[in-house]
């Protein structure tokens, strides 16, 4: 089939490009401005294909200076859209650890002390210290609270009011079509298959669309942006080797709770170092919650869904969200290695945009204005070459959005964060005060740091825990849980004196009743895994298997024999963690894992995230 | 059947599976808490009815099938990015209220008024399709009082497979209990199937019946005429969903005896 232009993936970025684009295509008159060259006559004929079941499906609260946004709807009134708010107030809180593990460091275990010694002077209330001021570089006021599941679900109604794209969710596409290095489009997955991919009953091969353009904002984890990559790699000196998995909740906030609508937490400090914490509230006594896991959180048993249970335990957090109730859960890859992380922006008949183009801001912490912003950058360029009659060649997208990004604010303050997470490939301390300096000298001064790839920094459990759990008792609990078929975590983190949840029924509930509840995940039959183990030899051998620690629904389990582990994909949320929580080397890309993470269909059912 | 069927499927949203369902009094009646928020799919037995409906055109040339939903109009839109991909129909949108706590008769008198102003359908080639249960989140009685209102005398309820014979015949199974099938015939249309599940899987997404479909989905739902509907004399003493408690944990390798004893024990309390 062909088209004008396809579009890979619809996210924020994506809104931005066919929001501008589509304002772009036909005058006053209804007559088209920017004819297509498929169907004479008519305008351009947009397509824009979206993996999951619906726009809008597993993405996730967010803050945000929504200064793009703003720009692009200059009336914008937050009332319009269900769930969002202006930020009225903004809190950065440094939460004591009030349990007491064995495992925190001695310098977090010093400044705890040192905390509760001086609290008298400090903003000092049930464990935790608000700082008495938010930099500015971090400081989202005066923005928006709100959820990008809404707020896509708003853009896109608006796209289809406006009748000019047409927007295909369900859709995954399987890889970019490329023809003598230049992309003619994509091709859709096969349907009708079986795990594996072979063909069953009702086959229909995946459908090649073929385009004039195509633009790819499929995120940091998407089959079309990673394809890309692999074929044409990155630019000399770029590294994709940070990410985050954000896991986040949607709670009803108890009756009486006090939080107003537009408050906004910021955590650091527990569970872990390593992890940092969000809280938003929006509008009808409803926050948006949770946590982001690094990559330089070296722990091999490291989780998200547990720690992310302890810290709303926290007690500064758990007096506003005891008697609360999970609404909505998920969970996304956050690809942090920012403008350092930019691959080709544009080649012949191709351009990136979003997250995956490494458009996210890793020192504010912003990443949806900026995904937004590139759309509108790519639009306005693609309007223009295509009103002057020019290919869409690598040189002429070079001229036109390349130059604009460029000369954006999204560019700028990109290159100001371009190195200032690097201080935390040598701790946590060094991290923050790496982060400081850029932000406040413009990202001139930082401390350094080499990055490693993701499986080279996975350390061993016998490593990470030396001092902490003797080695006997190591084997025991490996041993237990190849027996059991279970993850590592739970025994690991119960060692280091973690309590254990009590589960409420409401808001703690064991991880598959989150999928259930909150994410209401679901996977239509007919379509190929979306997560393969590459080398079965290497999963034999791994002692490892950070993948099923770290799995955010649980999908990822222990194999028999303790080998090749399990993939169920009626649990997976396309989060994409499996990607780059591979503790082993490819065998064919040292710089990857052993797994990949292909597109598939289904996943998170919820808009509310 | 010469000139082909004119098939009318009747089908609105509900509320996606797995969602939490909230019952709340709203100023005009009972709803569903948050339920503009909630991801909507197509009734999956009208869905059934439409995917039936599209085999049964596509064997039968000269056929034609629309669709004729009764919803929200923004919640509509965006249904349709799912279904459209599915099989071709024409869309005719009726924008109202399909919240589940509506009169059926309210609702198939909108329905009968939409399918009456569809410019050529010939009502003696009328096939009226819906799912067995509902036309649009109703008590379960709308298609047989629509089929009613449209003057048509032959209903079936419960249909899992319709076939057409030589003669033009229609030849129904519908569901009756004990596992069996209820065997009919009659002449040809016009007729009313309310349907079961059938025996048709979901079609794939077609991208180019998602093209084609797409030009006339967006001016139907301009065209929607808005209409009332609620819950006329009806009184609602009390709404409300089943309780429900999960523990769910992942094990493997416990024999199904051990793991049904476990669930016993766990309903004992």
């Amino acid at each position: 089939m062909d088209v004008d232009i396809v579009c890979a993936g619809f996210g924020p970025a994506m809104g931005g490009f066919l929001t501008t684009l589509s304002k772009e295509l036909v005058d006053a008159d209804g007559q088209p401005k920017l004819e297509s060259g498929v169907m004479p006559g008519l305008p351009l004929q947009v397509l824009c294909y979206e993996r999951a079941d619906d726009v809008g499906f597993g993405v996730s609260g967010v803050v945000s200076r929504a200064r793009g946004i703003r720009d692009s709807f200059p009336d914008l009134d937050p009332s319009d859209i269900p769930m969002a708010h202006e930020v009225t107030e903004e809190r950065m809180l440094y939460l004591l650890d009030p349990v007491g593990i064995r495992n925190r460091s001695w310098n977090l275990k010093a400044a705890d002390r040192t905390v509760r010694a001086l609290k008298f002077m400090l903003d000092y209330d049930r464990d935790a210290v608000a700082l008495p001021f938010i930099p500015g570089f971090l400081k989202k006021e005066p923005g928006l609270v709100f959820s990008i599941g809404q707020f896509n679900q708003w853009v896109s109604s608006r796209l289809m009011e406006s009748g000019m794209v047409q927007l295909w969710p369900g859709t995954p596409i399987h890889e970019p079509l490329i023809e003598d290095q230049q992309v003619v489009g994509v091709r859709l997955m096969d349907q009708g298959t079986d795990a594996k991919g072979e063909p069953e009953a009702g086959f229909m091969p995946g459908m090649d669309i073929r385009a004039r353009l195509t633009v790819v904002g499929d995120g940091p984890v998407g089959s079309v942006g990673q394809a890309l990559d692999r074929h044409f790699g990155l630019p000399e000196g770029h590294h994709q080797r940070e990410w985050a998995v954000g896991m986040k909740m949607l709670v009803d906030l108890p009756e009486g709770c006090p939080l107003q609508p537009g408050t906004v937490f910021h955590t650091l400090g527990y569970p872990e170092p390593e992890i940092f914490g969000f809280l938003y509230v929006h509008p009808g006594g409803v926050a948006s919650l949770g946590i982001f896991v690094p990559t330089w959180f070296d722990s091999p048993t490291r989780t998200a869904y547990r720690y992310m249970q302890h810290w709303m335990r926290h007690p500064y957090l758990w007096r506003y969200l005891e008697g609360g109730t999970l609404r909505s859960w998920g969970a996304k890859t956050l690809q942090e290695s920012g403008r350092q992380g930019e691959p080709h922006l544009v080649g012949d008949g191709y351009a990136r945009i979003g997250e995956g183009s490494g458009s996210t801001n890793v020192l504010t912490g912003s990443g949806v204005d900026e995904a937004w912003t590139t759309g509108v950058l790519l639009a306005e360029a693609v309007a223009a070459l295509w009103r002057e009659g020019k290919p869409m060649t690598r040189e002429n997208l070079r001229a036109t959005y390349v130059r604009r990004r460029r000369e954006s604010w999204v560019e700028q303050e990109g290159r100001v964060a371009e190195h200032a997470r690097n201080g935390f490939q040598r701790g946590f301390l060094r991290g923050l005060i790496g982060m400081a300096m850029a932000g406040w000298t413009g990202g001139q001064f930082y401390v350094p740091g080499r990055s490693r790839p993701p499986h080279a920094r996975v350390k061993s459990l016998e490593d990470y825990y030396r001092g902490i759990i003797p080695e006997p008792r190591l084997a025991e609990i490996r041993s237990e849980a190849a027996r059991s078929g279970s993850s590592l975590h739970d025994v690991v983190m119960k060692e280091c004196g973690w309590p254990e949840i009590p589960y409420d029924g409401k808001l703690l509930i064991s991880q598959q009743d989150a999928l259930l509840v909150g994410g209401k995940v679901q996977a239509p039959a007919g379509y190929k895994d979306h997560v393969v183990f590459l080398y079965p030899q290497i999963c034999e051998r791994c002692e490892n298997k950070v993948c099923i620690e770290m799995c955010s629904a649980q999908a990822i389990t222990p194999g028999e024999d303790g080998g090749v582990p399990d993939f169920e994909r009626e649990k997976c949320v396309h989060c994409g963690v499996c990607l780059w929580n591979c503790s082993q080397a490819g065998l064919d890309d040292p710089e990857h894992g052993a797994i990949r993470f292909e597109s598939g269909a289904g996943g998170l059912h919820s808009a509310e995230n | 059947m010469s000139g082909g069927f004119h098939i009318v499927v009747c089908g609105s949203l509900v509320p996606d599976p797995l969602q939490t369902l909230e019952p709340v009094q709203g100023p005009n009646g009972p709803g569903l808490k948050n339920e503009g928020m909630l991801p909507s799919v197509l009734d999956p037995w009208a869905g059934h009815s439409l995917f039936e409906a599209a085999n049964l055109a596509k064997q039968v040339p000269g056929s034609k099938v629309w669709l004729v939903s009764l919803g929200p109009k923004p919640k509509l839109q965006q249904l349709m990015m799912t279904v459209a991909q599915k099989v071709p129909f024409e869309l005719v949108v009726v924008d109202g209220n399909a919240g589940g706590f509506t009169e059926s008769m309210e609702v198939a008198a909108a329905l009968a008024g939409a399918i009456n102003a569809i410019q050529g359908l010939d009502p003696s080639r009328l096939l009226l399709f819906g799912g067995c249960a509902s036309a649009s989140r109703d008590a379960g009685a709308t298609m047989q009082i629509l089929g009613e209102m449209l003057g048509i005398d032959e209903m079936f309820l419960g249909v899992d497979e319709l076939k057409v014979q030589a003669d033009g015949g229609l030849h129904v199974l519908e569901r009756i209990e004990g596992g069996k099938y209820l065997a009919s015939v009659c002449a040809g249309p016009p007729a009313m199937l309310g349907w079961a599940t059938g025996n048709l899987p979901e079609p794939p997404n077609n991208p180019q019946v998602g093209m084609l479909n797409m030009r006339g989905i967006m001016p139907a739902l301009q065209r929607a005429q808005a209409v009332k509907v609620g819950a006329g004399t009806l009184q609602f003493d009390a709404v409300q969903v089943p309780t429900q408690r999960r523990e769910t944990r992942v094990v493997k390798d416990v024999p199904v005896e051990e793991i049904a004893q476990e669930i016993v024990e766990w309903l004992k309390g």
